[in-house]
């Protein structure tokens, strides 16, 4: 085990940190040349908060001498740039928000800064989150730090990246339809999704709201849990954040015996399912199973509808969502129009990306009228039955174990021209979206010398369950999240 | 269904998005192809089925009125691209201008 | 106006603004009508990235007194639904607004004999405001943006097309704002906004019952305007129709200077406002509980009011509803009986004097007025002089009374003594009378009025004649 800072866990590092062996402004320095050194490669920040990070390890350093120091105390992390920080820069990745300072800052961010986080910058990511490869940013493609000829995986490419590189201990991204658990999985880190309305969307920038959650790049499954718990609970600036016990860190290391886990057929036998990926998961499949976990067939028989039913519900939410970016108050504007109509159509053609047009196109499209029923409507519909499809499922068992994507890191550009390939990336991810469900990728060994990620689905608020599950996971594969050595 | 140039400049108008060179061509190719796979949900006998617009069950909490501080109109036009007098200001809504 | 061979056909959409301190869906309180512009705004009503709506608990509750005070059925469940359509005064691209839940429907409201049916009361937010500046000459256009109002609170009041005339529209309203009033719901004052009515109008051949093409009048801001605007829209419309021309569907605004309705600008195409359910916010259970305990905190109802003015205090009909139709006369007519002064005088002086004056006296100046009128303390044109001035300087009548010398001579003998000297200098006028010209009488009345101003002039006749017989 290397004792290098930049590899450590939270928990490790916070050993050092209690221990004087290592002061916070040392820490932050650590990260700053490994950003140096790495991020030209890797590019997974748009932009680094350098001066906010110095203020934030000085109190760090202040709060842990005086002994009042918060649980992430001078702890290094990067921000997803779809995130409010007051007084940064923040632009979803698009050009339409070049420039734009928010004049506050979102709640679960808060929450992380005030437990004592060190914030390095704002990381890539898609362009409002849309996408799976960090390549519809609107400023550059993030590239993925065991293979820099492939993308990190997306939209949250950035953030997993940076775990992934040593850049950052932990990072925040967010999850409509996988874009935390399937770059954590294409990055070989940890990335959790929680419960819808578990942690407050409050500050961040939307994409589809009845889908998007925050969640956690970790190292380790305990810290997945800490950052998780952080953020989590009631907020009362977000009306669909539930007002309940947090307690996910309940259980943490009780193991798996006698735990259930559905291994659903239909996400065994998805389009473009690599066998590399196939062999790894079967393999942490074994690993559980030897752990004490009971494996159980289940079936989720409406999966193949599940991103046909994603490609309305997000499209036509993102298209009502996209529409305050008109100019006005902030943001791009092609002021030169002879009057309001042109200077909307000009300002969002120019600022918006092909991947942001598309979708704004098709949910536009899809909740107009005459269309409504046909798509909108019968998404809603389906979305019904995809949730029944996973109630049924944990009628047997306590959580659903899958792959976290297809197939490992592709090559850059290897799917741009065809959307509805780089849909597909999302399959096995989105279900959870759909449902509100829980889910976390954990890294379960490599393929084609690339990481593969295991999901974990539990039922809605049972984060304890998919936290425990992959904690038992990583203990029993004696799994070490292992920072790509970028030269 | 695929998707008529004609249907696509509606949709462009509505969304607000203006259309370039090639633009009429791209998406009415690309979404005819994202709806060719969408169309598969009309297999689905929904029917009996309710739709699900919030997947979580929370019950929306209402705010007391109790004022809570306001931005300045600096803080407030900070990000405008064109403020003036205290106001944002846009082109012309007049369509004839 | 009343068109022979026409039936006109009206509809009300009301937007009400709740009284509360805060916006709909976010912490701002509520501008002043002189703020200076953007500065009553956060992020959530700004619209910017990131942000969420959260509903205010007040707006919510004057909406479903409004409801309830309107007989109208409150569902379990209600929820908000956007409404898409991009605009400079609405920042979000989206208006939170209801479609197929409302908070409540199927209500109505007694205006005069009329009863209005209520097809629903919903609740939603207003937009910003935009100025407009232009220059024609260099075809240089601009609009400015003040978002103080964008999310404050609005009720939107929809009637279904049950009204038949230009008054019974500015009935509706009026009986509208009074019952707002009443329940608290909202102050309803039609120059400040606070309750915009748009009236829907068509018209159609007696005797048919297929609507007509319809027209919705707009920037209508006193109820004075709402008449003329429908009137001459009436005419308008019945004109074209007689001379062979067709009414279009359109918003058409009043123009207070030119006293018309004009067209307002067509849009380029028909608006689609792809409604589709809120997602930031779950749905609303509303807890019949709730609503029970908001009915029976309802205070009278004006239609109740004027029930009760009939049988308790013996008024016309008439005279009751006038004075049900403003809680502020009710109020000021119900006091002045307690305190003293007849019911009937006392709603002859509201009806006559108070309510088309527009000051409102208190309780005790009008009580007063009444009851020395009545008393025959002071003759009727004196009290109406006392009750303004005693509304002006906020002194008692009695003061204002004394003050002026109105205090009416009512002593026989002393009445007496100056009618004799009356008659002593006016020999002429008094021969003259008494030779059977009685008009000579008025002369003689004059002359008193001059020497005796307090004298009680009707008594003061009567001595003059017995006299003089
Ligand atoms: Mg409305
Ligand atoms: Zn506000």
């Amino acid at each position: 085990m290397t004792l290098d800072p930049t590899h450590l866990t939270i928990s490790e590092l916070r050993h050092m940190l209690d221990e004087r062996e290592l002061s916070a402004q040392e820490l932050l320095g650590l990260h700053l040349e490994r950003i140096e050194a790495a991020d030209a490669d890797v590019k997974a920040f748009l932009r680094l908060t350098t001066a906010r990070a110095a203020e934030q390890a000085q109190a760090a350093d202040r709060a842990l001498r005086d002994g009042t120091a918060g649980p992430l105390a001078g702890i290094p992390m990067a921000v997803k740039d779809v995130l409010c920080v007051k007084g940064v820069e923040t632009t979803a990745g698009s050009q339409i928000l070049k420039g734009f300072k928010p004049p506050y800052t979102g709640t679960a961010v808060q929450r992380i800064f005030d437990a004592g986080a060190v914030m390095l910058g704002v990381t890539n990511c898609d362009e409002f989150a849309m996408g799976s490869s960090t390549e519809n940013s609107g400023y550059f493609p993030t590239h993925n730090p065991w293979s820099l000829d492939r993308v990190p995986g997306g939209s949250s490419g950035g953030s997993a990246a940076a775990v992934a590189a040593g850049e950052a201990t932990f990072s925040l991204g967010t999850d409509t339809g996988g874009s935390i658990r399937q770059p954590a999985a294409l990055c070989g880190v940890i990335g959790m999704k929680p419960t819808y309305g578990r942690v407050s969307r409050y500050g961040l920038i939307a994409f589809a709201s009845s889908l998007d959650q925050i969640g956690p790049f970790t190292r380790s499954v305990e810290d997945c849990a800490l950052i998780l718990q952080t953020m989590a609970g009631h907020d009362p600036l977000d009306s669909t954040c539930a007002d309940r016990p947090n307690n996910v860190a309940r259980g943490l290391h009780d193991g798996v015996e006698r735990i259930r886990l559905g291994v659903p057929r239909e996400y065994f036998e998805v389009k473009g399912m690599e066998s590399g990926v196939r062999l790894a998961i079967q393999k942490a499949l074994n690993t559980l199973e030897a752990a004490g976990a009971e494996l159980v067939d289940v079936s989720l028989p409406h999966t193949d509808y599940g991103l046909a039913a994603y490609y309305i519900i997000a499209p036509a939410e993102c298209s009502s969502n996209l529409a305050r970016f008109d100019g006005v108050r902030y943001g791009m504007s092609e002021q030169d129009a002879q009057n309001i109509t042109e200077a909307y159509m000009k300002t969002r053609r120019k600022g918006f990306g092909a991947e942001v047009r598309r979708r704004v196109m098709l949910g536009t499209y899809a909740l107009s009228s005459g269309y409504y029923d046909a798509y909108y409507l019968k998404a809603q519909k389906v979305r019904t039955l995809i949730k029944q499809d996973f109630d049924d499922a944990f009628a047997n068992c306590d959580a659903i174990v899958s792959a976290t994507s297809p197939t490992v890191a592709f090559p850059i550009g290897s799917r741009t021209q065809d959307p509805l390939s780089m849909y597909l990336c999302d399959v096995l991810t989105l279900g959870g979206n759909l449902a509100g469900l829980p889910g976390i990728s954990v890294p379960c060994g490599m393929s084609d010398g690339l990481p593969v990620g295991l999901q974990v689905l539990a039922p809605q608020w049972r984060e304890d369950i998919t936290l425990r599950v992959a904690r038992a996971y990583e203990l029993a594969a004696d799994m070490r999240v292992e920072v790509a050595l970028v030269d | 269904m695929p998707l008529s140039r004609d249907q696509v400049r509606h949709v462009a108008l509505l969304a607000r998005l203006g259309l370039e060179q090639g633009d009429e061509d791209f998406y009415a190719e690309q979404l005819s192809g994202i709806l060719r796979h969408i169309d598969r949900l009309q297999e689905l006998n929904t029917d009996a089925i309710p739709p699900t617009a919030q997947v979580v069950e929370v019950a929306a909490t209402l705010r007391e009125d109790v004022p809570r501080p306001c931005l300045t109109q600096e803080e407030a036009l900070a990000n405008a691209p064109a403020a003036v007098d205290g106001f944002f200001r846009v082109p012309s809504i007049q369509e004839e201008a | 106006m009343r068109a022979v061979g026409w039936e006109v056909v009206i509809g009300m959409e009301v937007h009400v603004q709740p009284t509360t301190r805060t916006k709909m869906f976010c912490g701002c309180a509520i501008a002043p009508l002189n703020a200076p512009p953007n500065s009553h705004t956060c992020p959530v009503c700004l619209g910017l990235p990131g942000v969420l709506p959260v509903i205010n608990k007040a707006a919510v509750e004057a909406c479903l007194k409004t409801a309830v005070a309107l007989n109208c059925e409150i569902p379990r469940h209600t929820k908000f639904d956007r409404k898409n359509y991009m605009y400079p005064d609405l920042p979000k691209g989206y208006q939170i607004s209801q479609y197929d839940l409302p908070m409540s429907h199927d209500g109505h409201l007694e205006v005069g004999e009329r009863r209005v049916r209520i097809r629903r009361v919903h609740l939603e937010e207003d937009t910003g405001k935009l100025v407009h500046a232009g220059d024609r000459l260099h075809k240089a256009w601009e609009s400015f943006v003040d978002l103080n109002r964008a999310g404050v609170p609005l009720m939107e009041i929809v009637s279904e097309p049950d009204i038949r005339s230009a008054e019974e529209a500015r009935d509706y309203a009026v009986a509208l704002r009074t019952l707002l009033r009443t329940v608290g719901a909202s102050e309803a004052d039609m120059e400040k906004g606070q309750l915009r009515a748009e009236p829907n109008i068509s018209v159609r051949r007696t005797g048919t019952t297929e609507l007509g093409v319809k027209t919705e009048l707009k920037n209508i801001n006193s109820f004075r305007n709402l008449y003329r605007a429908i009137d001459f829209e009436v005419k308008r419309q019945i004109e074209a129709l007689e001379s062979g021309h067709d009414v279009v569907q359109e918003t058409r605004g009043w123009s207070d200077a030119e006293q018309r309705t004009f067209s307002q600008r067509t849009k380029e195409f028909a608006e689609d406002y792809r409604y589709f359910p809120e997602p930031d916010l779950p749905p609303l259970e509303l807890d019949p509980a709730w609503i029970e305990e908001l009915r029976r905190a309802l205070p009278e109802l004006p239609e109740a009011r004027r029930v009760r003015l009939v049988s308790q205090y013996a008024l016309p009909l008439h005279d009751a509803s006038l004075i049900a139709a403003e809680r502020e006369l009710a109020d000021l007519f119900e006091g002045a009986v307690r305190a003293g002064a007849d019911a009937k005088p006392a709603a002859n002086w509201i009806i006559g004097e108070v309510a088309p004056g527009g000051s409102v006296p208190t309780i005790n100046q009008l009580a007063d007025v009444v009851k020395l009128v009545t008393s025959g303390s002071i003759t009727r044109d004196q009290g109406r002089e006392v009750l303004a001035e005693s509304i002006r300087s906020q002194r008692s009548a009695g003061e204002l009374v004394a003050e002026r010398g109105f205090a009416q001579v009512s002593d026989e003998s002393e009445l007496e003594a100056i009618v004799r000297e009356v008659i002593a200098t006016n020999a002429k006028a008094a021969a003259d009378y008494q030779a059977g010209k009685k008009q000579a009488l008025g002369a003689l009345m004059a002359d008193l009025k001059k020497k005796a101003p307090n004298a009680n002039p009707k008594m003061a006749n009567e001595i003059l004649q017995k006299l003089l017989q």
